[in-house]
């Protein structure tokens, strides 16, 4: 055990979250801020690919606007393609980030505040991403603002009936209220980046956006009342948000989609899948900002527990629908799930177990949770596997539904696959200008949580006395 | 337009190295009797506010106020709409089939408090405010980093330039400097 010794916090006998002799707040803020006064030309090297690839997107999407969704693979059975695979896929990366800043904020997991700004900025990537989706898949995206209950010459309104107009004010109210919570967790961070400015455009720009805060404690006490109530209205939101995507699908009549399990097994799933993509970007940003010390080890293991736990809980899910299946007696939901295994598509299903129940029992061995190699292949891994999931649910649901007469095999075209990966273009351009620009790590946050910030803390040498 | 310009005193700002500092210096200038002051720190000290002798935030008041707007006329909306202004059989539900508003009700409801939440704190805190005479301070600057002040104005009614400024000396404070509005 001594070999995987973790250093302690003098006062609570707890693993220290800043790893290293005697850091001092400025010594956290130099960490963090210096990356982005000084940048690397390493930066480079990973934003001109996602510039690339957003390129691509960008073609995709105007080729898409000139022809029609028709350049897509989509067909009678099969109306929702790859369009709703690839929104459910980054609507669940989404999730991690808010669990990480509302949910452990909730439960007083000090370890969050390293992690929770990327892992907040990735959320609101993701969402954007995912937006995308539903918009084009309508075909004509001018008309998007239908769902929304505006007066018309028609005098028609929106049906609330509907799951995908729940879907609507879900998925817009989540990108929002996430938008709110990551900035209101960045002024302070503004604040500092305001006042070590050298040049008059950064004094500028950070200037304008921390809104002049100067760290008051009668601010700090309406701030900090507010990040709690944002916790805990995110922390609800965000279940509530996959539990309504979960319901475009079964509140159908469609056998494999009509389950009362979709709901918590679509929350589990975006916590797992999310946690993975926090971890396939953080690992290269800790390396290459060399924020080893404040993004630990410990803090990586933590995600990797996580990632053990929902991803068997998807595993659960997983086997569960099949005994319902079989136990509901219905032979048209038995012959769904049947041929999810053996039908056409049972390659697919195939990649989504490995990699979602198989991969992450990798983490039960403690030198895998903290082998940075280990964690990021496993991190893919998962990345793909519940890209898979999505594809699964949606595609084997569909092309064989009730009537064979009716059946057909849906193949994505060029179109499709160019739409998926130009929208991690997207997601990476984004990411890298987040990190060039804007404070990675919560500076604040990690500094409260430091040992010596406690105000009843009395230097190394000291120790307790009351 | 040339007028000498009259330099007016802010109040004095006191220095402190640690967030211990800090705490037991507040305790202090609270127990002098001060109102007009305030505490600046790096992030929220822990409990400094109690040091301070600070209320509760009326924060929440906000939130639940607006939360409960954003969920009542959500579902006003939406019974509006499916019962009333275009009555409309949908899956030979009612025209005012509640559950199914449930979710729309909900997440207006989140979404209003949130607004409620953020534009409240900006608003109690009287954000933004890109001018305040503290800046003009340039030890101030490290408020964000690694230092803390504490700042008692010259408008509060114990307010004695030399006074206050040996109750601060006597807190422990590393560095004192008054300045100007």
């Amino acid at each position: 055990m001594a070999k995987y010794q973790d250093e302690l916090d003098p006062i609570t006998g707890r693993m220290e979250l800043v790893e290293g002799d005697n850091v001092t707040f400025h010594d956290v803020t130099e960490a963090v801020a210096r990356p982005i006064e000084i940048p690397s030309s390493r930066w480079w090297i990973a934003f001109i690919p996602s510039v690339m690839l957003l390129g691509v997107y960008l073609i995709s999407i105007a080729y898409l606007l000139y022809m029609g969704t028709g350049i897509w693979g989509l067909n009678n059975p099969v109306a929702w393609g790859w369009a709703i695979v690839n929104f459910v896929f980054w609507v669940g990366i989404g999730h991690a980030g808010t669990l990480i800043s509302a949910v452990l904020f909730l439960f007083r997991q000090k370890w969050r505040t390293s992690i929770n700004r990327a892992a907040e900025a990735m959320t609101i990537f993701a969402v954007i991403c995912a937006l995308q989706f539903p918009t084009f898949h309508t075909g004509r995206p001018w008309f998007i603002y239908w769902p929304l209950p505006l007066p018309n010459q028609m005098d028609m309104w929106p049906n609330f009936r509907s799951p995908l107009l729940w879907d609507v004010f879900a998925v817009s109210t989540y990108f929002t209220v996430s938008l709110l919570f990551w900035y209101v967790g960045l002024i302070p961070d503004l604040a500092t980046m305001r006042d070590r400015a050298k040049t008059p455009i950064r004094r500028f720009a950070y200037g304008l956006f921390s809104l002049g805060w100067r760290g008051s404690t009668r601010h700090w006490v309406n701030y900090e009342k507010a990040y709690m109530i944002l916790a805990g209205l995110s922390t609800p939101l965000v279940l509530s948000v996959h539990t309504i995507v979960s319901f475009d699908f079964a509140a159908s009549q469609l056998p494999g989609w009509h389950t009362t399990i979709f709901p918590p097994y679509f929350v589990a799933g975006a916590i797992f899948s999310g946690f993975a993509m926090v971890l396939t970007l953080l690992l290269p940003v800790r390396a290459w900002f060399k924020l080893e010390h404040i993004i630990t080890v410990k803090h990586l293991e933590n995600m990797a527990k996580i990632i053990l736990l929902t991803g068997t809980m998807v595993g659960y899910a997983y086997a569960m629908e099949f005994f319902i299946a079989w136990y509901s007696g219905n032979p048209y939901e038995s012959f769904a799930f049947q041929n999810r295994l053996f039908g056409d598509y049972w390659w697919a299903y195939w990649i989504m177990v490995s990699c979602n129940v198989i991969s992450p029992q990798f983490f039960w061995i403690k030198r895998i949770r903290r082998s940075v190699v280990w964690l990021f292949i496993l991190s893919i891994f998962v990345n793909i596997g519940m890209w898979f999931e999505r594809f699964v649910i949606t595609v084997t649901s569909l092309h064989h539904d009730f009537l064979p007469s009716s059946w057909d095999y849906y193949s994505p075209t060029v179109w499709d696959v160019s739409t998926l990966v130009g929208s991690f273009g997207l997601f990476f351009t984004l990411f890298c200008l987040f990190v060039r620009y804007l404070p990675t790590v919560a500076i604040g946050e990690v500094k409260s949580v430091m040992a010596i910030a406690n105000p009843h803390h009395h230097g190394d040498s000291h120790g307790e006395h009351h | 337009m040339s007028k000498p310009i009259k330099k007016k005193t802010y109040g004095l700002l006191a220095e402190y190295d640690s967030a211990r500092a800090v705490y037991h210096a507040c305790e202090q200038v609270r127990d002098a009797g001060y109102k007009v002051w305030d505490s600046h720190t790096p992030f929220a000290v822990h409990n400094l506010d109690k040091a301070m002798g600070l209320g509760p935030s009326v924060l929440p008041w906000i939130v639940f106020a607006m939360g409960m707007t954003g969920a009542s006329l959500a579902m006003l909306l939406q019974y509006w709409t499916s019962a009333i202004d275009y009555p409309i059989i949908i899956a030979g539900k009612p025209y005012f089939s509640w559950q199914a508003f449930v979710p729309v009700t909900f997440e207006l409801g989140v979404l209003f408090s949130a607004f409620g939440a953020v534009f409240g704190m900006l608003g109690l805190n009287r954000l933004p405010m890109w001018y305040h005479s503290l800046f003009n301070s340039e030890r101030f600057l490290r408020h964000t980093d690694d230092k803390f002040f504490i700042a008692i104005e010259a408008r509060d009614p114990k307010y004695d330039p030399q006074k206050t400024r040996e109750l601060l000396e006597r807190t422990g404070a590393a560095h004192i400097e008054e300045v100007e509005d």
